[in-house]
């Protein structure tokens, strides 16, 4: 037993030195695998971890650039950011987020669409970035929220700059407004600019310029802790502030003209013929924008579209009307042209017309007839016969071509939202549309301006413009200039000049507004009420555009009262006919005769302006 | 029989070292421990954020550890095979009464409160564990027979199977590993190595059916963290960020920016390591685990220099054990292993864990000093 146990111990000695050696060599590969394993994620994967560990740490933080401002041709601020408090809620913060936000309720007035907002925001954020619940706070909810913040961690004010419009309800139509930002809207722009933003423009110039005003993101680099929380700020990009947009309206003009167009439905678009300036744009009625801002609660905003007049919708370019008398300079002059009449030529009207082979009677407005008529007079009076007889010997084909080229029947391409293109008919169109030929009696009452006819009220400006200017074309816009912010500079927004309209003589251009002059300041002119006090001569039509029985805006017709079926007013006009310094195109819905209700506008509006900018003893 | 002990075996050597040696320790062991340590306390400094107390705290522990080293050293290693049987009832009793315990509490229960001091009794089964297998082949003959190698495994799956049962599978792995390697050490037969290999693999779904919920969750994990990146897997994926973005270089001491941004969860405890690589990067790596290879190494030429069976088999397993602590702790850090709360030997934070080891290297050096002289 001694003997094997003493052989056993050398024995035990070599083999434990064996597997001391194999243990050794057995460290060396668990110490390598190691190594391998830390060199792989170390070395080989390094910029990977590298990436995710600057990811954990460094946050981007965008800073919302300031909105640019809106002033008008004078530098008159038609819009400009005003700082409010809003209430932001970190959720992270908060223990129970429901309790935080009844007992919020308890304190301020909270709306169920407040909460609604709210919950939809808090599902796609950011840990540890607030989100606002209530924005607009006044000073009292301030106050009351500053005495009670201690109850409520994770709840914060934050001061934010909010688009303020000073002058309300003024010139809402051109600039429109901007409003909280949609999802529709995030899918359009480039969302990477609004990460910091809460609102964009949603109709009218704030909308056409968003780009511009809205400028460029700012950001900040930050290092963040696990809670998100801002440790330093690493880098700092500051966002470069909207350009501002100085407008070509006339703050004040605008404003004369929406008191001159009182209680009445309707549209006003005054222009500065050899830029294409445009100088006011009225739609009729008006309605607040700051509402909008903060998002208009939906019981004002259902008062809003209950109201008959529909206040939102833009008159001025989305209102299609029958353009009536106003068209007969247009067709004068294509006749003029065409050669179909001469300058001097008279036609006798006896109160009605007759095509060749039909029964049917083509009415003057003037049961008794105007007589003897040349183009002056036909002017002047407004005589409907003279045009019947016009339009017959033109054709259809012809009057299409010659009003093409005023624009009828196009956009115009105006600077702002919500433009509607009219309707110009031709046998083409009536074919396309209706499947039916053209009949001549279609080209009678399209000489008047009626029938399939719709011009919207800009177009007619525009194309009063171009009278005015004896056939030189500008596209009207409202954006004078733009200032950068940053650089200071002032970069004016060019005169776009369109293809002349060109006459084979520059005679007929004089003998039509030699017409539109005797509308104003003749003896038996249809605008002749305004004329006998002017300083300055005016050019003008006169138009009564019939609403029942005629094809327009369906929209309309439904909510049709006894007055709703009364003609709307039409007027034409510009000023002064030497040196044309404004023109004005004015529909008063039904508002019945141009001469007695649109025309009285249009002197008020054009009298303002001239006399502020001209003197008074402009000629 | 006469016996006298003496120190001689190592060549003298001068100053300090003589007098390490005079107080029964291995100058090189104590000196790479006390590296080891430092390099510690460093790393805890930066992975506490700086924080003065934890290092006034872990100090003290250290101090502790190292006296309880000292002391053990000055036992001779006779008396350890004396006391191992039993230190090995007494702790398995414990282990027993923790787990009744556990049944009237709730959930893992590991700790035994004394009042005045509470006590972990798989910790001091990380030691009575190996001294016991030892003890058991000491006298007999080696190779060990079938029937003794059959009896040490029992042996080994006691105490396993109790920890386990706490739960606590990290440290009954490690029993069962340094129980093992007392096994592998006295001899057992390579193919029947091989075969107990097999076995165990084939096992692993059995070991699956006994798992608890979080347990296998945690293999789930380590199996794919990215499954789940805020809940359980993210400790590894952070752990896995911190390693990976210290690069060659590292970030620098003091600027782990996983660390120091509270990205790293348990950064002070288990996940230490991490907050080394992001800081030293893989050159810190290399010579941090240069430094434990070493201390392996010289613990398992203490032990294929120790005079008996007990000392030799006792002195191989501590060393390998303490390996698989390093393997285990970074392996799950760096995501080659699943997550189990295994700290980094020697540098975690915590003082129990870090006592036992230091008492097993006080085991070590009486077992490298205590000599007998053999007459030639």
């Amino acid at each position: 037993m001694y003997r094997t146990l003493i052989k056993d111990l050398y024995m035990e000695v070599r083999m434990f030195k064996l597997r001391a050696i194999v243990a050794a060599l057995l460290s060396i590969v668990l110490i390598c695998l190691l190594l391998i394993r830390l060199f792989q994620l170390q070395i080989i994967e390094h910029a990977h971890f590298d990436t995710l560990s600057d990811n954990n740490r460094v946050r981007l933080m965008s800073t919302e650039p300031n909105r640019g401002l809106i002033y008008d041709r004078h530098g008159m601020v038609m819009a400009e950011n005003q700082p409010t408090f809003s209430l932001d809620i970190t959720p992270e913060e908060v223990t129970d987020l429901d309790q935080t936000l009844t007992e919020l309720g308890k304190l301020i007035s909270i709306q169920e669409r407040d909460i609604k907002q709210f919950k939809k925001a808090l599902k796609r954020h950011k840990r540890f970035e607030g989100i606002s619940l209530r924005s607009n706070l006044t000073e009292e909810e301030v106050a009351v929220l500053a005495i009670n913040r201690y109850r409520f961690p994770g709840v914060d004010f934050k001061t934010q700059l909010t688009r303020y419009y000073p002058m309300g309800s003024s010139a809402v139509h051109a600039i429109g407004y901007v409003g909280r930002i949609d999802e529709d809207e995030l899918q359009r722009v480039d969302s990477s600019q609004y990460s910091g933003s809460s609102h964009i423009g949603k109709v009218g110039l704030e909308r056409y310029y968003e780009q511009a005003l809205h400028g460029r993101l700012g950001y900040k680099k930050v290092e963040v802790n696990v809670q998100g929380r801002v440790l330093r700020v690493l880098e700092e990009n500051p966002p470069s502030p909207g350009q501002d947009l100085i407008l070509s309206i006339d703050a004040g003009l605008q404003a004369t003209a929406e008191y001159a167009m009182g209680d009445n439905s309707g549209a006003l678009v005054a222009i500065e013929p050899n830029t294409g300036e445009v100088l006011a744009l009225v739609s009729m009625p008006v309605y607040d924008p700051n509402p909008f801002v903060h998002g208009i609660s939906r019981k004002a905003y259902q008062k809003l579209q209950k109201s008959g007049e529909r206040p939102q919708f833009n008159r001025a370019l989305s209102g299609q009307y029958p353009p009536g008398s106003i068209m007969k300079p247009f067709i004068g002059l294509g006749g003029l042209v065409g050669g179909q009449v001469g300058a001097v030529e008279e036609m006798f009207c006896e109160g009605y017309y007759l095509l060749p082979n039909e029964e049917r009677k083509y009415r003057d407005w003037k049961r008794t007839g105007h007589f003897e008529t040349d183009i002056k007079k036909a002017l002047a009076e407004s005589c409907d016969v003279y045009f019947y007889e016009l339009a017959y010997r033109m054709g259809i084909d012809r009057i299409f071509g010659f009003l093409d080229r005023f624009g009828f029947g196009k956009k115009t391409g105006i600077d702002t939202t919500s433009e509607r293109t009219g309707l110009l008919p031709s046998r083409d169109w009536k074919k396309r549309e209706k499947n039916t030929i053209w009949y001549p009696g279609e080209t009678l009452i399209t000489g008047i301006g009626q029938g399939y006819m719709l011009a919207t009220p800009l177009q007619m400006a525009s194309a009063t413009a171009t009278l005015a200017m004896r056939g030189e074309r500008r596209k009207p816009h409202l954006l004078r200039a733009v200032r950068d912010n940053k650089s200071g500079e002032t970069l004016t927004n060019p005169i776009v000049e369109l293809p002349k309209i060109k006459l084979n003589s520059k005679w007929h251009w004089s003998r039509i507004i030699s017409g539109m002059k005797a509308v104003v300041h003749s003896t038996h002119g249809t605008a002749r009420a305004i004329g006998y006090d002017l300083t300055y001569k005016m050019a003008g039509k006169t138009g009564t555009a019939q609403v029942y029985g005629i094809a327009q805006d369906e929209e309309y017709d439904e909510e049709k009262l006894a007055k709703k079926l009364r003609d709307h007013a039409l007027f034409s006009a510009f000023a002064p006919i030497k040196n044309p310094k404004i023109a004005v195109a004015i529909i008063v819905e039904n508002g019945g005769s141009g001469g007695s209700v649109a025309a009285p506008i249009a002197k008020q509006v054009i009298n303002h302006y001239l006399h502020k900018n001209y003197g008074k003893n402009i000629r | 029989m006469a016996r006298t002990y003496a120190n001689d075996f190592e060549p003298q050597e001068s100053g300090g070292l003589k007098i390490l040696q005079a107080i029964h320790l291995d100058p090189p062991l104590v000196l790479a421990l006390m590296l080891l340590t430092a390099c510690g306390l460093g790393i805890l400094y930066s992975a506490g954020n700086q924080n003065i107390d934890l290092i006034i705290r872990q100090s003290t522990r250290l101090i502790l550890a190292f006296g309880v080293m000292v002391m053990m050293a000055q036992i001779p290693p006779q008396n350890f095979k004396l006391w191992a049987p039993w230190i090995f009832l007494f702790g398995i009793i414990l282990l027993a009464l923790v787990l009744v315990l556990g049944d009237i509490g709730k959930g893992a229960q590991r700790w035994l409160d004394f009042g005045f001091v509470r006590f972990q009794p798989s910790e001091m089964m990380k030691l009575a564990g190996p001294m016991m297998i030892a003890w058991f082949f000491a006298d007999k003959p080696l190779p060990p027979g079938f029937k003794n190698l059959i009896i040490a495994i029992i042996l080994v799956i006691i105490p396993t199977m109790l920890i386990a049962r706490q739960p606590d599978l990290g440290t009954s792995l490690l029993i069962a590993a340094s129980g093992f390697f007392v096994i592998y050490f006295a001899g057992i037969k390579w193919k029947l190595l091989a075969g107990f290999g097999v076995l165990m693999a084939a096992l692993t779904p059995v070991l699956w059916h006994f798992m608890h919920d979080y347990q296998r969750r945690r293999v789930l994990t380590f199996l794919n963290p990215e499954n789940d990146p805020l809940g359980a897997g993210y400790h590894i994926i952070q752990s896995k960020i911190a390693i990976g973005s210290g690069g060659l270089y590292g970030k620098g001491w003091l600027n782990g920016t996983q660390s120091h941004l509270d990205f790293l969860p348990e950064r002070s405890t288990d996940f230490i390591f991490a907050v080394f690589s992001e800081e030293f990067g893989f050159l810190g790596v290399m010579l941090l685990l240069a430094l434990y290879f070493f201390i392996v190494i010289r613990g398992l030429m203490i032990a294929s220099k120790a005079q008996d069976s007990f000392g030799r088999l006792l002195a191989g397993s501590l060393s390998l054990t303490f390996l698989v602590y390093l393997f285990v702790n970074v392996g799950m850090v760096s995501g080659l292993l699943p997550v189990v709360g295994v700290p980094l030997p020697l540098v975690s934070y915590g003082g129990t864990s870090m006592v036992t080891i230091m008492a097993g290297f006080g085991m070590l050096m009486s077992i490298n000093s205590h000599r007998r002289l053999l007459r030639k």
